[in-house]
């Protein structure tokens, strides 16, 4: 190779590693495509008279089952009550101390790179530009993972149902986004406490409103980063008494939060990256296990052999010893001819025993 | 003792005089199975919701948190016991691979089926092959469970053709094919017994909110996999005392004069991962400063687990190997086995919602818990038809070893 070969090849060389680089880092990590440019709403929770409006404009746009207490009936809001496979979404009524009483809706929080995706093994999930997470239930298993792993209790199971259980959960009107009209419960808001907007326009107004009312807003926009960003935004009313928190600090606001149900300890990573660690050590098990069991299968049998290989060796040498006593004693006292004649003689029979205890050893 | 064995001719196949007698036993496990036969029946027509408390706060309950998660981990037996023996070269314990390999794969087989109750569509299960979902951690569990059932499969099926052979000579040929790729299906064994044995764990890395923090950690997967070492090793012990019990009169003369020595040989290594499970879990709390939460109920619970059902069968173990004691050993594969399935349960019932009001807490009811008694009880009662059938723990005169 002369010197001019030698460059080329290290000039192509280095070209394709750099390409090699620049398509992996393009490639990414999130399997989930986060859309900048998705929906999402914000609930403003002084502006929530927990009135159950949304509830019924969730119920009738999307033909759930009409409940047994109607939607006029705002006590049961009083109740600790969760999504059902039948309400998508319900207003809960939180005591923030100090006889405060703040209302909170919950539903379905879209995440940007959602738990239940993650979770699920037959893909039935899907993250969609325009900011919903959706769920097809022809391929679902039933398995639950997917409710395992939501960290706001979202998903529910038809339990009840025998021969074909599906999840249930708020949909963020995915069918109606298409057609351009607004979600149910935003649509049916008449507080406007539910704003529908651009995620990224949203994160903004929120700015804005605290930023206007310092003292009426806990500076903390629970979904910005929490669980890795959520479509669905909330945000609370600075409970009386309590001073201002350093702009979305989750330890100074997890204790606000923690009064209306909201964990702001899950971190700012999705939550199914929690699991990539454990998974990625798939690969190295595969290739490094079979390396180091069959290593010491191979020690094993090595171990064997040379154990049987140096029995062997021990046995004929001690044979060989006693033989060449014996032989010697019969040369002093009989002279050397004899001593051969013995020697060839002890040895035809010697190996004649060997060979017959082969023999034996085979027909057990 | 020997000549108490039935070894099946080709004229006599089957031997069912001991299933079928009235005895006590028996009786119980009938009533059992037919009980179990109404929940079924009930569970396929009614729905999931009418034969358990399972809910939208606790989607997995009793048969996840016994049947799947102790059903495998008890079933660490079969990767643990083959490596040791074929792996390791532990010829004294080669009586021990075959009744190992038979409850890993009664073990495996009875997971799947048990599944199938807790599935909301239990015949879609398949689906995960067409539709993989790779970024769940149930999908690697599921993978691995499909392959490591079908190694098992074909590493117990040796026992079978043995039974059958002399009627169905074909089989002797794949009996033969088998016995070659022994050692492949071993360590395939093992790999995906520490993939799946982990990833069990790794299912509740995803949610940090709803695991209580003394047993939530990043290295879950790490410590289901080594419980899952001193669960197979504890395993062996406890079954075999419980097969000198009831099949005494099925052992030959090799496995009666090794099972002393495979009882105290795998006390002295559950003792030895125990002790280094205890380390790691305690260190594990210590790094994650977690020692605040010890002065809880939580906390309480904890060190009854820690203390009580690892450190003190691991002195047991440690103790009764060194004195030759085989009964304390067996006493402490009890407590291991316990303190296991205790673990198990605290992860995916008591210590899963730890955060939610009492009224929303999980409980099983019994028909839930019957399902599970059935599952059990099917896995006895096939473990006891296959050796009163097959050379299990025995040798078969036609096959045997020469060493």
């Amino acid at each position: 190779m002369n010197r001019r070969k030698f460059l080329t090849f290290m000039g192509t060389a280095g070209v394709v590693s750099a390409l090699g680089t620049a398509k992996v880092a393009e490639a990414g990590v999130h399997t989930f495509p986060y859309y900048d440019n998705g929906y999402g709403v914000l609930h403003d929770m002084t502006r929530c008279i927990g009135c159950r409006q949304c509830e019924a404009g969730c119920n009738k746009v999307n033909n759930l089952k009409k409940p047994d207490v109607p939607f006029t009936d705002v006590t049961v809001t009083h109740k600790r009550r969760r999504t059902t496979t039948t309400e998508w979404t319900v207003v809960n009524r939180y005591d923030l101390g100090h006889n405060e009483f703040v209302f909170r809706k919950i539903q379905c929080f879209h995440c940007n790179d959602p738990a239940c995706a993650s979770a699920c093994f037959t893909k039935c999930y899907k993250k969609n530009p325009d900011g919903s997470v959706t769920y097809d239930d022809t391929q679902c298993v039933g398995c639950r993972y997917c409710m395992v792993a939501c960290p706001f209790y979202i998903p529910t199971f038809e339990y009840e149902e025998a021969f074909d259980p599906i999840i249930q959960k708020c949909t963020f009107c995915h069918n109606r986004l298409e057609k351009g009209q607004l979600p149910g419960c935003v649509e049916s808001c008449t507080m406007d406490a539910l704003t529908f907007g651009r995620r990224k326009d949203l994160i903004n107004i929120a700015r804005k409103r605290i930023a206007e009312n310092p003292d009426k807003y806990l500076d903390y926009i629970y979904g910005e980063h929490d669980a890795g960003g959520t479509a669905w935004m909330v945000l609370m009313p600075k409970p009386k008494g309590m001073p201002q928190i350093a702009t979305g600090n989750a330890a100074e606001a997890a204790p606000a939060m923690k009064k209306i149900g909201l964990d702001t300890h899950l971190g700012t990573q999705p939550m199914g990256e929690l699991t990539y660690g454990a998974l990625g050590t798939v690969p190295m098990i595969i290739s490094f296990w079979p390396v180091i069991f069959g290593g010491a299968y191979g020690m094993t049998k090595r171990r064997e052999a040379i154990a049987k290989a140096n029995q062997e060796k021990a046995v004929a040498e001690e044979r060989q010893k006693t033989l060449e006593t014996v032989v010697q004693c019969i040369e002093k006292e009989q002279g050397k001819e004899a001593a051969d004649k013995a020697r060839a003689a002890m040895t035809a029979a010697l190996d004649e025993q060997d060979a017959k205890a082969e023999k034996g050893g085979e027909d057990k | 003792m020997e000549h108490k064995i039935v070894i099946p001719t080709k004229d006599k196949m089957f031997n069912m005089g001991p299933m079928l007698s009235l005895t006590p036993g028996n009786i119980i496990t009938y009533i059992l199975l037919a009980i179990g036969l109404v929940v079924t029946i009930v569970r396929f027509t009614q729905g999931i919701g009418a034969v358990s408390n399972l809910d939208d706060y606790q989607p997995w309950g009793m048969w996840i948190g016994f049947d799947l998660l102790c059903g495998v981990c008890l079933a660490a037996g079969g990767y643990f016991t083959t490596v040791a023996c074929y792996v390791m070269g532990m010829k004294q314990f080669s009586s021990a691979a075959r009744p190992a390999v038979l409850t890993a794969f009664l073990g495996y087989l009875f997971v799947v089926i048990a599944l199938l109750y807790d599935l909301g569509h239990p015949l879609r299960l398949p689906y995960m092959f067409f539709f993989p979902g790779t970024t769940s951690v149930l999908f690697e569990v599921g993978l691995c469970v499909a392959t490591y059932l079908t190694v098992l499969f074909l590493e117990f099926s040796v026992a079978p053709c043995e039974w059958l052979g002399k009627k169905f000579p074909f089989l002797l040929t794949y009996r033969h094919w088998i016995e070659k790729i022994g050692i492949l299906l071993t360590i395939m064994g093992v790999c995906l017994s520490t993939l799946h044995q982990s990833s069990l764990g790794s299912l509740f890395l995803i949610c940090p909110g709803k695991l209580h923090p003394l047993w939530y950690s990043p290295f879950l997967p790490m410590f289901f996999f080594v419980s899952s070492m001193a669960a197979g090793a504890s395993m062996v012990v406890f079954e075999g005392m419980l097969s000198h019990a009831g099949m005494h009169e099925y052992m030959d003369k090799k496995h009666l004069s090794q099972s002393a020595g495979v009882t105290l040989s795998f006390s002295k290594a559950a003792a030895m991962i125990l002790f280094s499970y205890f380390i790691m879990r305690t260190v594990d709390m210590l790094v994650h400063g977690n020692v605040v939460y010890l002065f809880s109920s939580y906390g309480m619970w904890w060190l009854l687990e820690m203390f009580g059902f690892v450190l003190t069968p691991a002195f047991l173990y440690a103790k009764g190997s060194r004195d030759l004691n085989v009964p304390l050993c067996r006493a402490a594969s009890v407590m291991a086995v316990a303190g296991i399935v205790l673990n198990r349960f605290t992860i995916s019932m008591i210590a899963y919602n730890y955060d939610l009001p009492a009224s929303d807490r999980y409980f099983p009811n019994l028909p839930e818990i019957m399902v599970s008694v059935f599952v059990v009880t099917m896995i006895v009662t096939a473990y006891r038809f296959i050796c009163y059938h097959m050379p299990i723990l025995y040798e078969h005169p036609d096959f045997k070893e020469h060493d």
